[in-house]
C-alpha cells in the first residue's frame, strides 16, 4: 500500500470519527450494464451511528449500489465512503469497511482456525480474542472445514470474524437468506448486542423486511436505480399512516390521494403520505404502517 | 514494500499453500513414495527369489553381491555413483512431470474457482490489494511449489539410499563406501535447486497466460487457454496457404503457442538440439551452472518474461474490475 493511501485513511478516520458524520455520500451516481440502467443519477447520504435498511425489489439496483460503495464496480458520478474514493483507494477503505455479501461465501476448503489466523495476520483492526469469544458460543471446532458446516454455521463463523473487526462501516447484502429462523434471529441479535455502537454504521439489504424493521434507524427504498424513499424510522410514523376506513368513508379517503388502498375483511385500508393526523382520525382507526406494507405500496407496478 | 505489506504477502502465500496443499505437497510426495515403494518391492522380490532358490547370497554373473561390491575397482565405483546420480534424476524428473500438471491446473483455477463459488466476496471484503493477491499466486506457482518439490526430491533420494544401505548391510557390504561416501548425487540435487530461478523466469509467459484466462472468463478457463492458441495457429496456417504474410510454423508453435502453454514445465528451456551451443551438460545428468546463467542472456528468456509480466498485469486488472453482475 502506498504512503498516500495510508495518510488518506488516517485523515478519513479523524474526520469521520464523530457520530452523525457523513459515512457515505453519493451524488449523481449512475451505472449501466449494457442497456440496463442499474443506478440512475441517484443521491443519498448515510450518517455514522445509524442502521440503514436499503430495500428494493429484485433488479432495483441494491446490489449495484453496494458494489459501488465497496469498490467492486466502476460507476459514474460522485461517491465517497469514509472520505475515500472506493475505486482508487480500495485497500485503505477496506481497513475500515467490512461486508458480508450473500450467505455462505466463505471458501469451502478453509478451516475455522485458518480463517481466524489469516484475518488476524492481515487485518490491522482485527481483535483475535474477541473473535475467539464469539466462536466459543458456537459449536464450531478449530479444525472444522467450511465444507463440513451447515449454512447457518458458516454464517456464524463469518459473523464472528466480522464482528471482531473494528470497522466503521459494515455492509450486509442479504446476509441471512436461506437460514432458518433461529439463525436469523441470532444473527441480528448478536449484531445489536455485541457489535453495533454509535461509532459504527450498518447498511443492510434484505427481502425479509419484517425481521429487521425493529432494528433499523433509517429506511431507504430503491426502485429502478433511484432512491424513492429516504427517511429515519422515527419520522416514518409522522409521515406515513395507515387508516382502517369504513365503507361509507372511502370516497372521502380517496379524495386525500392515498398511496395505496387494499381490502381486508370488507374494510378498506388506506396508506397516506404526509396527511395531517387530525384529518385522518376522522376517517377511521389510524396506525403506523409496517415497512412491508409501505414497501408493497411504493413498489406497486414494478413487475407489471 | 513496507513491513506490513511483507507480512500480508506472507499470509497470502500461506493461504495459497493451505488451499493447494494437495497439489503442492501431496502430489510430489506420493510420486516420490511410489518410487520408494517400487524400490522396496524390487528388493523384496529379489530376496524372495533368493530364498526360493536356496541361495545364501545374491549372485550376479556367478559372483556374490558382497564379493563383487567389496572387490569393486574405482572404475566400477564411478559407474555405481552414476547410478546414484540417475536415482536423484529419476526423482527429479518424476517431480517435474507431476509439478507441471499441478501448476497448470493450479493457475487455471487460481483466479477462477473463488469467482465460481463466490468466495471471492470474502477475500474482497478484506484489506488486500488485487496486485498482492495475484502476485502471491504467481509466487506460489513458480517459487513455493518448485521448492517443495525439490525438497521432496531430496527426501525421496535419502529415503531410497537408507533402504538400499540397509539391504547392503544385510549382505555384508559397507554402505558408507557405496552410498554415503559420494557427494556427486547431492551436487546433482544442487543443480536441480539452482534450476528453480531459471524455470521461474522462463515460466512467466505461461503463468501470465493461464492467470489471465483464470481471471477473465465467466466459465471454462481451461478451454479458452487451450483453444485460443490452437485456433490462432490453424488460422495462421490457413493464411499461409493463401500465400499471405504469416508467422513461420516452427516459430509460432515453438516460440508462441508452446511458450504460452508449456513454459511451466521445469527445464523446458533446455535446448537438447546438438546444433545449439547454448546448453552444456557438465557431467552426466546435470546441466552446468554456466548453461543456466547463459539462459538469462537469451532474448527468448526476456521477451517471454516481458510478455508474461504484461499478461500478469492484465490478470490483475481483471481481478480488480471483473464485475460478476
Amino acid at each position: 500500500m502506498s504512503a498516500t493511501s495510508h495518510a488518506a485513511a488516517e485523515h478519513a478516520e479523524s474526520e469521520m470519527g464523530a457520530p452523525g458524520a457523513t459515512v457515505i455520500h453519493a451524488a449523481g451516481l449512475s451505472k449501466r450494464y449494457g442497456k440496463t440502467v442499474a443506478l440512475d443519477n441517484t443521491r443519498f447520504d448515510v450518517h455514522a451511528g445509524r442502521i440503514v435498511g436499503l430495500i428494493g425489489p429484485n433488479g432495483a439496483g441494491k446490489t449495484t449500489a453496494l458494489k459501488a460503495i465497496l469498490g467492486l464496480t466502476d460507476f459514474e458520478g460522485e461517491l465517497s465512503v469514509l472520505g475515500l474514493d472506493p475505486r482508487k483507494e480500495r485497500p485503505a477503505l477496506m481497513q475500515q469497511v467490512c461486508f458480508i455479501a450473500d450467505v455462505a461465501t466463505l471458501p469451502r476448503w478453509i478451516t475455522v482456525s485458518q480463517a481466524v489466523d489469516f484475518v488476524a495476520g492481515i487485518h490491522p483492526r482485527f481483535d483475535r480474542g474477541k473473535c475467539g469469544r464469539f466462536l466459543k458460543r458456537t459449536k464450531l471446532q478449530p479444525n472444522q472445514r467450511v465444507r463440513e458446516m451447515s449454512k447457518g454455521m458458516i454464517v456464524q463463523l463469518h459473523l464472528a470474524i466480522v464482528m471482531a473487526i473494528d470497522a466503521r462501516l459494515l455492509v450486509l447484502d442479504e446476509p441471512t437468506l436461506g437460514l432458518d429462523i433461529l439463525y436469523r434471529k441470532q444473527f441480528y441479535q448478536s449484531l445489536l448486542e455485541d457489535y453495533f455502537d454509535e461509532n459504527k454504521t450498518i447498511l443492510v439489504t434484505t427481502h425479509q423486511v419484517e425481521e429487521i424493521e425493529h432494528i433499523l434507524t433509517d429506511l431507504m427504498f430503491i426502485r429502478d436505480g433511484k432512491i424513492v424513499l429516504d427517511t429515519p424510522m422515527d419520522a416514518l410514523g409522522e409521515r406515513f399512516a395507515e387508516v382502517l376506513v369504513n365503507a361509507d368513508r372511502t370516497e372521502a379517503a380517496r379524495a386525500l390521494h392515498p398511496l395505496d388502498e387494499r381490502q381486508v375483511f370488507g374494510k378498506s385500508i388506506f396508506l397516506f403520505d404526509g396527511v395531517a393526523p387530525a384529518q385522518l382520525a376522522q376517517l377511521g382507526e389510524v396506525r403506523r404502517p409496517s415497512v412491508a406494507d409501505l414497501f408493497v405500496a411504493t413498489m406497486k407496478g414494478t413487475y407489471a | 514494500m513496507n513491513a506490513h505489506s511483507m507480512t500480508t504477502f506472507g499470509w497470502l502465500v500461506k493461504r495459497e499453500y493451505w488451499e493447494a496443499r494437495r497439489g503442492f505437497l501431496w502430489a510430489p510426495f506420493w510420486a516420490a513414495a511410489a518410487i520408494i515403494i517400487i524400490t522396496i518391492l524390487g528388493i523384496v522380490a529379489g530376496e524372495v527369489m533368493k530364498a526360493r532358490m536356496g541361495m545364501e547370497h545374491i549372485y550376479m554373473g556367478g559372483v556374490s553381491l558382497s564379493q563383487m561390491l567389496n572387490q569393486a575397482s574405482s572404475d566400477d565405483i564411478s559407474q555405481f555413483v552414476k547410478g546414484l546420480d540417475a536415482t536423484m534424476l529419476l526423482f527429479g524428473s518424476i517431480a517435474a512431470v507431476v509439478l507441471s500438471f499441478v501448476i497448470f491446473f493450479y493457475l487455471l483455477g487460481a483466479l477462477y474457482d473463488d469467482r465460481r463459488d463466490r468466495s471471492i466476496l470474502f477475500w474482497k471484503s478484506l484489506p488486500l490489494s488485487d496486485t498482492g493477491t495475484v502476485l502471491s499466486k504467481v509466487f506460489a506457482a513458480i517459487v513455493l511449489a518448485p521448492l517443495i518439490a525439490v525438497g521432496i526430491v531430496l527426501a525421496g533420494y535419502l529415503a531410497t539410499q537408507v533402504i538400499v544401505s540397509l539391504w547392503l548391510l544385510a549382505h555384508g557390504v559397507n554402505p558408507l563406501r557405496f552410498v554415503w561416501g559420494h557427494i556427486e548425487p547431492f551436487s546433482v540435487w544442487l543443480h536441480l535447486l539452482a534450476m528453480v530461478p531459471v524455470d521461474a523466469v522462463w515460466a512467466l509467459p505461461s503463468v501470465g497466460w493461464l492467470l489471465l484466462w483464470s481471471a477473465a472468463v465467466r466459465s471454462k478457463p481451461f478451454l479458452w487457454a487451450i483453444i485460443v492458441p490452437i485456433v490462432a495457429g490453424v488460422l495462421n496456417i490457413w493464411v499461409g496457404l493463401l500465400g499471405l504474410p504469416h508467422i513461420g510454423q516452427d516459430f509460432y508453435w515453438g516460440q508462441v503457442a508452446g511458450r504460452l502453454l508449456l513454459s511451466i514445465v521445469p527445464g523446458s528451456w533446455i535446448n537438447l538440439d546438438g546444433a545449439s551451443h547454448a546448453i552444456h551438460f557438465g557431467e552426466f545428468s546435470r546441466i552446468s551452472y554456466a548453461a543456466m546463467a547463459q539462459q538469462f542472456a537469451t532474448p527468448q528468456m526476456w521477451i517471454g518474461a516481458a510478455v508474461g509480466i504484461a499478461l500478469i498485469a492484465a490478470a490483475i486488472w481483471f481481478r480488480r474490475w471483473r464485475d460478476e453482475a
